[in-house]
């Protein structure tokens, strides 16, 4: 009966444990990818437009982790210790919220009433300017990314492995999930924001700042993606200036599964394309775990264009 | 109160406005008519800052507000229900209402001002945790003119605001036009494809003709003109 193969290859077979450590491998990798999905998404709901750029804010994220690490963590010790990979988390996000509203700001903003072509291009270019800007300052090479806390198995959980960055990881996503929710939902510029996505004029006529807006998605957007960076180099130490552009557009169809412009559709399509990879790695077909994203990309354009939360648009002239 | 002189606006490569010149006394309801595409939103559209002037002014409470960003006009106090209503489909009637306060600095006063405007339309208050966009097309007409009183204007345009809505609520909405000018004192700025309806409930007419103003007069008297009969009232 072990005969039955699928395409040659050995048939997939895990044990319930297996299975298990692989959904929690998935859904920390999904984190990662529902941090940047959120910023695409928002950006594209408020100005209808793709910011290549913003994977590569993910790595200045990781960057930024790396060079404050050594500098701020010697100041936290004894009980304050917690403290210190938390400040190097929240500067990281402040750093990269800048960056996000310099960006929209200088390479953008004139462009807004051009065509959405052109701030594609844009987009691509500011991209490769942040790609090969950071070789130029960071240096091309890969540097290890330091241990902002310990990182060990936890204990308790049986033959699963969870780390203990694994659960900080997680912790961090949720909060900053929740806080993004909470200014979605409850807050003015919130609102603003949703209605500005919703019908840019009449936001306009209600006495909405449109650039203040715009200019609170992208900072928004962007401390996600860095604190997404800091996550992400935590497992995966290894960060170089062209990290960010798997990732990035991973993300990206993350954002698209979800149905792009949709919040909670980028945090959900972010997990499922964790989870789906992990799997695929975990399985024969290990080999082709980063074409899976492509692979979804391409058949949720087929066949769900809209996303799994999106709906149809009609596009006035 | 509000004056505009030799307005000329360009909608792209089109010159949608050559010379418009109108003024809206305080206190009163003036309309402008006139056929699909004489420039009547885009009279509108241009107040309210959305469209950049070419030539001429516009002049409010004896200030230059030209080429204004919306934002500001909206903080003068001059408030658009704009064609097609616009409601945010995606946000509940509450929130709507709300987006209408937006910069509102007494924000401690919104409780009273959600009472007046479910007075005037009690309608919304039944569905004010609901989604917007599941209003009928009345409900929302209703909830973009509420919308547009929450920011407390002192002047406020209606841009068709009879367009796509049911003949008994059409009626409905101008009694409260007529309403919510004599009771609060807000002067108002109607443009209306209806032309009788318009003429109707106003003080003052302009009849806007491929971006100029050809005629304008009291309400009244623009119901007996003949040239005004004959091309928007139907009559012969």
């Amino acid at each position: 009966m072990d005969d039955k193969r699928f395409l040659g290859y050995p048939p997939l077979r895990m044990t319930s444990t297996e299975f298990l450590q692989q959904l929690i491998n998935g859904l920390s990798l999904g984190a990662f990818y529902a941090l940047i999905a959120l910023g695409y998404t928002m950006v594209y709901g408020v100005l209808r437009f793709i910011n290549f750029a913003h994977g590569d804010v993910f790595m200045i994220g990781a960057f930024c982790g790396y060079y404050l690490s050594p500098r701020l963590l010697p100041h936290f010790t004894g009980w304050m210790t917690p403290l210190g990979p938390i400040s190097v988390l929240v500067l990281t996000m402040l750093i990269c919220a800048v960056l996000g509203i310099a960006i929209e700001k200088i390479a953008y903003r004139p462009l807004r009433s051009r065509p959405k072509l052109t701030v594609l291009i844009t987009a691509i270019g500011v991209s490769l300017f942040l790609e090969y800007g950071g070789q130029f300052v960071f240096g091309a090479d890969p540097k290890s990314f330091p241990e902002l806390m310990p990182d060990r198995a936890l204990e308790g959980t049986g033959a699963l492995t969870i780390t203990t960055t694994q659960l900080a990881a997680f912790i961090v996503t949720i909060s900053l999930l929740v806080a993004l929710t909470f200014i979605v939902k409850r807050t003015r510029l919130g609102m603003a924001m949703r209605a500005l996505s919703n019908n840019a004029t009449a936001a306009a006529l209600m006495g909405v700042n449109i650039d203040t807006v715009v200019s609170f998605t992208f900072g928004l957007g962007s401390a996600l993606a860095g604190a997404g960076g800091i996550l992400f180099a935590l497992s995966y130490p290894s960060i170089d200036p062209l990290m960010g552009l798997l990732p990035g557009i991973k993300a990206f169809v993350a954002a698209v599964l979800g149905g792009i412009g949709n919040i909670p559709g980028a945090a959900v399509g972010g997990i499922v394309l964790g989870v789906v990879e992990t799997f695929v790695g975990g399985s024969a077909f290990s080999t082709y775990r980063d074409a899976i994203a492509f692979a979804l990309l391409i058949i949720i354009l087929l066949f769900r264009p809209t996303g799994i939360f999106g709906r149809a648009q009609i596009e006035k002239v | 109160m509000l004056e505009l002189s030799n307005l000329a606006v360009n909608y792209g490569s089109i010159t949608a406005l050559h010379d418009v010149s109108l003024t809206v006394e305080k206190g009163t309801i003036v309309t402008l008519i006139g056929a699909n595409g004489a420039g009547k939103s885009t009279t509108l559209r241009t107040v309210s800052g959305l469209l950049k002037i070419q030539r001429g002014s516009i002049r409010y409470e004896a200030e230059e507000i030209s080429n204004l960003a919306p934002h500001r006009i909206v903080e003068r106090g001059i408030s658009q229900v704009p064609e097609g209503r616009m409601i945010f489909a995606n946000l509940t009637v509450r929130e709507n209402l709300l987006m209408g306060a937006y910069l509102r600095k007494d924000r401690n006063k919104l409780a009273s001002d959600f009472d007046f405007v479910f007075e005037i339309f009690p309608r919304l208050k039944e569905r004010s945790r609901q989604v917007a966009g599941t209003l009928s097309g009345g409900e929302q007409q209703m909830l973009a003119i509420s919308r547009a009183l929450m920011s407390k204007p002192r002047c406020l345009m209606l841009d068709e605001p009879s367009l796509g809505i049911a003949p008994i609520l059409v009626k409905t909405i101008f009694q409260k036009i007529v309403e919510i000018n004599r009771s609060l004192g807000i002067t108002v700025l109607l443009v209306e494809q209806n032309a009788n309806l318009a003429l109707e409930v106003s003080h003052y007419g302009y009849v806007l003709e491929t971006g100029r103003i050809i005629l304008h007069d009291r309400s009244s008297a623009l119901r007996a003109n003949e040239r005004v009969k004959s091309a928007y009232l139907g009559g012969r």
